[in-house]
């Protein structure tokens, strides 16, 4: 697998053109409803079997934008995709293909709300389990007065 | 083929009621101070005795002066200030000539250095190992992290002060302090001790309770 391979399957499968310097490519505005179908594809396919992490970006008006990076080790590929939610941030989860990306889903949500439909246990995983909103959304007030210890 | 969904059951936080447990009979402990009630009553005898009051002030001078001069504090490092506080503990500054041993039991410890950020999630523990202390006991705040959340203070997660959580004695300024600057608001909290005097009632438990 080459990253001109890999480019090539992707337009081919998806209709999407990967760009990226090297080794390294970008995959901007897939659908949501084919993000756990273009994870399979990645993973089965492009032999990307290595889960490097799930984060999101608050994009304020034009809502948040989930970001996943999976690699082919022995090939030395990375790809990185990018998925933007409408103003409900539901998302696929991806736990059925990668049993690391429990806790990195986890974390979206609690930092940024993302709910990822079909997740075993979605609760919170660094804050307490009675916190309110979502703090790393660019409009959590952070200095709203909050109990306890504030 | 999709591989099988995991299977380990992720650990629930409602489960970890060992050590809240332990707060709970903690907090329901009866009031007053550790010192047996046969101390105490003696004291108090001799304090109402004609001239006994001469008796007692020597004696909580005595008393004072061996609180300050074996002030143990608990090792309680948060943070970066925690470094500062072990250099301070280390032979260069060496407060083992003030009588300071760093134990690592609240229960035997007479002083808790708060030397570092206090999340609001870390804020229930440190409160509870404050609670744990035995009366008499006195709190440095370290840092611009602990007097007021410092650079942290806009941040969503950090308590803005550690005195939100429980009293404090001193406050050491820095980001973080050096060496000598703890030094300086250990001598001061020593001068404190000096001139303690003790009310025969327990501190009160933190001041914000969750």
């Amino acid at each position: 697998m080459t990253p001109d391979r890999a480019i090539s399957l992707i337009q081919e499968r998806f209709g999407l053109q990967a760009a990226g310097e090297g080794r390294s490519l970008t995959v901007e505005q897939l659908p949501v409803e084919r993000w756990e179908e273009f994870f399979g594809f990645a993973k089965d396919t492009l032999g990307c079997r290595f889960f490097s992490f799930l984060t999101a970006v608050d994009w304020k008006e034009q809502g948040l934008e989930v970001v996943c990076r999976v690699e082919n080790l022995d090939a030395g590929v990375g790809i990185l995709a990018k998925c933007r939610l409408g103003a409900d941030p539901r998302c696929p989860t991806l736990t059925r293909l990668y049993r690391g990306a429990d806790w990195m889903e986890r974390e979206c949500y609690d930092m940024f709300g993302v709910r990822f439909d079909g997740h075993p246990d979605l609760r919170r995983i660094l804050l307490a389990q009675d916190w309110e909103g979502h703090p790393l959304r660019k409009d959590y007030a952070v200095d709203t007065p909050h109990a306890p210890y504030r | 083929m999709k591989p099988p969904a995991p299977q380990i059951p992720a650990p629930v936080w409602s489960e970890f009621k060992d050590l809240q447990e332990w707060e709970k009979l903690h907090q329901e402990r009866p009031e007053g101070d550790k010192a047996s009630g046969l101390v105490e009553s003696l004291f108090d005898t001799i304090e109402h005795f004609p001239g006994g009051w001469l008796a007692v002030t020597s004696t909580e001078k005595l008393f004072n002066w061996a609180r300050k001069s074996s002030i143990w504090p608990v090792t309680f490092g948060l943070a970066c200030c925690a470094i500062e506080m072990m250099a301070t503990f280390a032979s260069r500054f060496d407060v083992e000539r003030f009588g300071m041993v760093t134990w690592a039991s609240p229960r035997h410890s007479d002083l808790m250095i708060v030397s570092g950020t206090v999340t609001i999630k870390m804020a229930p523990m440190l409160k509870r190992i404050y609670d744990q202390m035995p009366d008499p006991k006195w709190v440095i705040s370290m840092g611009s992290c602990a007097n007021s959340g410092g650079p942290f203070r806009h941040g969503y997660h950090v308590v803005k002060g550690v005195d939100r959580v429980v009293p404090v004695d001193v406050y050491v300024p820095g980001c973080p302090p050096t060496p000598e600057s703890l030094m300086f608001g250990i001598l001061k909290l020593q001068d404190q001790v000096a001139a303690f005097q003790k009310t025969r009632k327990r501190a009160q438990p933190a001041l914000h309770s969750d």
